[in-house]
């Protein structure tokens, strides 16, 4: 019973939680460019205002990609707020993102057919790294499941603070964030109009919209985990890691996916293993 | 009540799409100005999104030639509805001072319908927001009409 009434909130509390996350980004960006900014309730404008527009598409498979995709991210944190097994989570959450590039495959524009190909890249750099957290999380408490987490009485960061470091940049791929956007950028736009979701539009975009707060949701929820001691700690780590994250943003040019693989792999796999390294021998 | 929700957030949201039709780059210039943090249009929710399927509106500056009266006449359909034109500049009303071009066609709406026109020469960044705000209210009215 406790289970679904998790289940429940991990389901309203997530598109709400990232939407207001998605609106701070925006206020903060804009404020580090001496602009006032949009309100904070901007992001749900944007997606109810998709969501009442008509309904346009280059072909049938865009629909289903973006109902997948919308569902995965969303029974991942709903399996993430029931305490579940973490491989389970990754899975799940990794089926979506793998749709959404199908849908942007089926549709012929260059666009679109480029961004899904850099959105692989990207994929490829990032879910190696969120494998090796999770692999982090096992050796820390012998078990995949969250509740291990639960019983452990000291903050996991103390044990795995390069993982956490790794966890940082799977982190601001998945927030689609400089130097990391050149699938598609959570700003207006790019140098590929917008990348992988170019061909999506209206209803379907604010889908994707939605999907993407739940994922947000999960990969801060996935860094709160280093800190389940204390809900006062907990908070300020996951401040400070987003703070960090749009000074980033701000700051980075954006770069090639050859880049990115080199330094995610080398540096984000590097950080990982050596952890790894140490919680085995320690 | 989330119907009117979203009536108050197309309002509230409206994502830009800019097409230079023939424009000496005097209003494009203008246009790209109320981006810049003194005009700072991010404030209304307003977005350059460079997408036709992601736009709300369609802002045009320059005169219509007959070359390219079919790439704004393709912009236009890849919109969807709800959607608003605004015309800016004089050679986007009219044809401004190049209508008696031999290569001319005249101003936007010869080939596509216009919501608001937007005067000067160039426009003003502050003219090109009012138009904004006029073209939000004249698509809610389109809205309520269509139902
Ligand atoms: S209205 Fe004036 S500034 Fe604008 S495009 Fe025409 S000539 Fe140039």
């Amino acid at each position: 019973m406790d289970t679904l009434i998790f289940v429940v909130i991990g389901l309203v509390a997530g598109p709400l939680l990232g939407g207001f996350i998605a609106g701070l980004d925006r206020r903060v960006t804009a404020w580090f460019q001496s602009r006032q900014g949009p309100p904070i309730m901007q992001p749900f404008y944007d997606v109810a205002k998709l969501l009442g527009k008509e309904k346009m598409v280059v072909n049938q498979w865009q629909i289903l990609c973006a109902w997948v995709y919308m569902i995965a991210a969303a029974v991942s944190v709903a399996l993430f707020f029931a305490q579940s097994d973490l491989l389970l989570i990754f899975f799940v959450q990794a089926i979506g993102a793998v749709f959404l590039v199908m849908g942007a495959m089926a549709a012929k524009s260059p666009y679109s057919q480029v961004g899904a190909q850099r959105e692989l890249m990207q994929i490829l750099a990032y879910e190696p790294v969120l494998i090796l957290v999770c692999v982090g999380f096992y050796m820390v408490t012998g078990s995949f499941s969250i509740e291990a987490i639960w019983q452990q009485d000291m903050p996991l960061l103390a044990r795995m603070p390069l993982l956490y470091l790794a966890l940082g940049y799977a982190l601001t791929i998945k927030l689609r964030k400089s130097p990391f956007d050149f699938s598609t950028s959570h700003h207006g736009h790019q140098e590929l109009v917008k990348g992988l979701l170019t061909e999506y539009s209206g209803p379907y975009l604010a889908l994707i919209e939605i999907a993407h707060w739940y994922e947000t949701v999960l990969v801060l929820g996935l860094c709160s985990l280093f800190w389940h001691t204390n809900v006062v700690w907990m908070a300020v780590l996951l401040i400070v890691t987003y703070m960090l994250e749009i000074l980033v943003d701000n700051t980075m040019a954006r770069m090639t996916w050859r880049w990115m693989l080199k330094r995610v792999w080398l540096i984000g796999m590097g950080l990982s293993v050596v952890n790894l390294i140490w919680l085995y021998t320690g | 009540m989330f119907g009117s929700f979203i009536k108050k957030s197309r309002a509230k949201s409206p994502w830009i799409i800019h097409f230079d039709c023939g424009s000496c780059n005097g209003c494009d210039i203008e246009v790209l100005a109320c981006l810049t943090p003194l005009y700072d249009i991010e404030r209304f929710g307003i977005i350059n999104v460079g997408n036709p399927k992601h736009a709300d509106v369609l802002l045009v500056t320059g005169t219509v030639n007959h070359r390219n009266k079919k790439v704004l006449k393709n912009i236009y359909d890849q919109m969807s509805e709800p959607k608003a034109v605004i015309a800016i500049g004089a050679c986007g009303n009219t044809g401004g001072v190049f209508r008696e071009c031999y290569n001319v066609v005249g101003g936007i709406d010869k080939v596509i319908p216009v919501d608001v026109y937007v005067p000067g020469c160039p426009a003003k960044p502050e003219a090109i927001i009012d138009g904004v705000v006029v073209g939000l209210g004249k698509f809610a009215q389109k809205v309520e009409e269509a139902k």
